[in-house]
């Protein structure tokens, strides 16, 4: 496609990208660096059915005031992004001089929100990502293999998972593994312990958010890879068994370099989706054992009766950052072969 | 306190509130949370909403809802109802008006006691109060030989005891859901211990010490003596639970006693149910409980026109005889000619006993905020209570920094 008509072709979508990513991603980053004005507050009476008293509310006057002159609020640099509920680079530091060993060091510091977060953000990426490649790989490759006859239906079945809701997928799960429920009353008995819950406990939580992960994520890379290995030749893969290659030798060799690029793609949507883990801990009631950064932005969006702006945007910011340092060795190699190619 | 009883217990006969309250104009959206005596105070404005237009939902994500709907100008809600908590971030941002004019000219069968005023101005009409209180199975405590429990510490001794006779795995149960409901629990226990949330006249916070600690661990202590579960049970569950007849004691608003009572379910469950006072713990004397009003507001983004018309349907409900007769087990009303029934109980011994409210200040929101997430990794065994309780302060801190209260 010369430069021109593509341009034109690409124009209504990169517009639309401006208008609804680009710009509220600026927006959210310019947020980042304000705080709220200092709250003026002045003493009141206050009566309510239970009897009066003295007490403060926010001096709405003079508020309006300043609110009027600076309506973004205080400027505050990076002081948002370096408080203890985000990097805590004070608190870091501290810990730092006086803990005694590695493990203490970490401890602490894994205690911090923000940190707290990102090791469970990245504990579910790094676990669920290759499990889904693996997975749907796998899932894909014995379809592949069976019958046309039942195909259609297997196929169905197997992206049920990606069909359901993420948060009814999980609520399910999530009854199931209750005390009284089916899997949890079971590993009750099993376990011969009547007081073991799977979901008070943050390890067994984090199995079970990790594990419907995989079930979720999987049907989305069989897809995929499924409808790449409609496009293996067939001529080597014959000529491979003439020559005695086995199934392994054939996968490894013909099919896996074959699709190699549509690996590539699917880690790296895998990887973005993964690391914006959300809905699972909301649909598993999860806030108390597993946070992950998307849920931070949306506790301080939403959970708090105050509204925190800028804590919720600078959290975003770092996400985008996150996610760009997770993408950058796939995004670099795929350049990287993109120049050779050309 | 004294304006409470006075209002629960009086029977007078004021002059009879306009029914006929036909509105002509503007138009009537309210937001409101969900449960039984809301859905009867909306269905009453309804009555006279003559030939304004009239929208509603009700939402138990009233919260999430509230601030950035009436921010918008013109609001999507001209009347939110609201509670002691929530509506502080409402004043913080000046989302609401004063109805001084509204009531004077419409207000003829609200009670005095009814006004939420802040600096004289109305800001709030309340309706019904509410708190959390025990809820026990009195056959249960019977067939044990368990008198009533007076304190915690009773609750605990006698849900040990439950436990201990074979009759019931995890006797005790509250709403202890990580979050806002956690919180609750905290504040609730921490007031019975007689703290106090912050440092005198400053927004500072003041819960690292002896009584938080004691706090915490009386809330462990009854969480081991409740489902494995408990960190995920919100009102809803519990409730579930006491109906499926797998706990003897509770701890859970008074609001929901209507559907916990009601012919669904296990008729010898229900039978067996009692309502009675709110414990007290560590030897305090008031309650280890706090002490809510539900009311209305009306919103600021709205025309003049909208919020009398809301005004006046709202006003309409909340001093309507009618409808306390009709609902009177479903709510403790604040509302003229109520007369408390079993149901009322709980609130009723709280205002007695001298509960406190619900603290009504601009940082508290931040406060519950902290509570509701740093003292999980405690009940999980996790941590130590003081270390949770200066992971409280400190990320409490850093919030109202950047909110502008420190």
């Amino acid at each position: 496609m010369p430069n021109r008509s593509f341009f034109w072709f690409f124009l209504p979508a990169g517009l639309a990208m401006i208008l609804f990513i680009g710009l509220p991603i600026i927006s959210t980053g310019i947020q980042s660096f304000y705080a709220q004005h200092d709250q003026i507050l002045v003493k009141v009476k206050k009566c309510d059915p239970f009897g009066c008293k003295v007490s403060v509310v926010v001096d709405q006057e003079a508020t309006s005031k300043i609110k009027g002159e600076k309506p973004l609020g205080k400027f505050n640099g990076f002081g948002t992004y370096v408080d203890r509920n985000h990097l805590a680079t004070n608190q870091v530091s501290e810990f730092w001089g006086e803990s005694k060993s590695i493990g203490e060091f970490v401890n602490k510091v894994g205690n911090l929100p923000f940190y707290k977060a990102l090791v469970f953000t990245l504990t579910y990426c790094v676990i669920v990502t290759p499990c889904v490649l693996l997975l749907g790989f796998i899932i894909a490759l014995s379809l592949n293999a069976v019958s046309r006859k039942i195909r259609g239906p297997l196929i169905f079945g197997t992206i049920l998972p990606m069909i359901v809701t993420p948060l009814v997928g999980s609520l399910v799960l999530f009854w199931m593994i209750d005390a009284e429920g089916i899997i949890g009353a079971n590993l009750q008995i099993m376990m011969n312990d009547p007081y073991l819950s799977v979901k008070s406990s943050k390890s067994l939580t984090w199995i079970t958010i990790i594990i419907y992960g995989i079930w979720h994520h999987s049907p989305f890379a069989f897809v995929v890879f499924y409808a790449a290995l409609q496009t293996v030749p067939q001529e080597p893969l014959e000529a491979s068994i003439i020559d005695g290659a086995s199934r392994f030798q054939r996968v490894k060799h013909i099919v896996l370099p074959h699709i190699y690029p549509v690996v590539t793609f699917v880690a790296l949507i895998s990887l973005m989706d993964n690391f914006r883990v959300f809905e699972p801990i909301i649909g598993f009631s999860a806030e108390g054992s597993a946070q992950s950064l998307s849920w931070l932005i949306y506790d301080n969006l939403v959970n708090e009766e105050v509204i925190l702006f800028g804590s919720a945007a600078a959290t975003s910011i770092m996400t985008i950052i996150g996610i760009s340092i997770i993408l950058a060795p796939v995004l670099i190699r795929t350049w990287r072969e993109f120049r050779t190619n050309r | 306190m004294k304006k409470i009883l006075i209002a629960l217990s009086f029977l007078l006969f004021g002059t009879y509130a306009n029914a006929d309250c036909n509105i002509k104009s503007g138009s009537i959206n309210i937001l409101a949370n969900d449960f039984p005596a809301l859905r009867t105070l909306v269905e009453t404005a309804k009555e006279c909403k003559g030939s304004a237009d009239f929208k509603v939902t009700h939402s138990a994500e009233h919260n999430k809802i509230a601030v950035p709907a009436l921010t918008a100008n013109p609001s999507e809600f001209s009347v939110r109802v609201a509670a002691n908590s929530s509506i502080v971030p409402l004043m913080n941002a000046d989302l609401i008006r004063p109805m001084n004019d509204l009531v004077k000219k419409y207000g003829k069968g609200i009670q005095d006691s009814q006004l939420i005023t802040i600096d004289g101005k109305v800001m709030a009409v309340a309706f019904m109060a509410n708190t959390q209180h025990l809820y026990v199975r009195t056959d249960v405590l019977k067939e044990n030989g368990i008198s009533t429990p007076k304190t915690y510490e009773d609750v605990v001794a006698a849900s040990e005891k439950i436990r201990a006779a074979g009759k019931m795995k995890y006797p005790y149960a509250a709403a202890y859901k990580a979050g806002w409901n956690l919180a609750e629990e905290f504040v609730n226990m921490y007031i019975g211990h007689g703290g106090e949330f912050f440092k005198a006249g400053t927004a500072k916070p003041n819960v690292n010490n002896a009584k938080g600690v004691a706090t915490l661990n009386m809330l462990k202590k009854l969480a081991d003596l409740s489902n494995p579960d408990y960190l995920t049970h919100d009102s809803e569950a519990i409730k579930v639970e006491w109906e499926a007849g797998n706990v003897a004691i509770m701890t859970l608003w008074a609001s929901r006693s209507g559907t916990l009572l009601d012919d669904e379910g296990d008729a010898k469950i229900t039978a067996a149910t009692k309502l009675v006072a709110p414990a007290t713990v560590g030897g305090g004397n008031i309650p280890a409980a706090t002490l809510w009003w539900d009311g209305f507001t009306l919103a600021k983004n709205r025309s003049d026109a909208d919020a009398e018309a809301s005004f006046r349907a709202m006003a309409h409900a909340a001093s309507s005889k009618e409808m306390v007769a009709k609902a009177s087990d479903q709510a403790v009303w604040l509302v003229e000619g109520f007369v408390p029934g079993p149901k009322s109980v709980g609130v009723i011994e709280a205002v007695k006993m001298g509960a406190k409210p619900y603290p009504m200040l601009p940082q508290m929101g931040l406060m519950h905020g902290a509570l509701g997430s740093e003292i999980v990794e405690f009940l999980q065994g996790n941590e130590s209570a003081e270390q949770a309780l200066k992971d409280v302060e400190a990320a409490y801190m850093t919030k109202a920094k950047e909110q502008g209260f420190l």
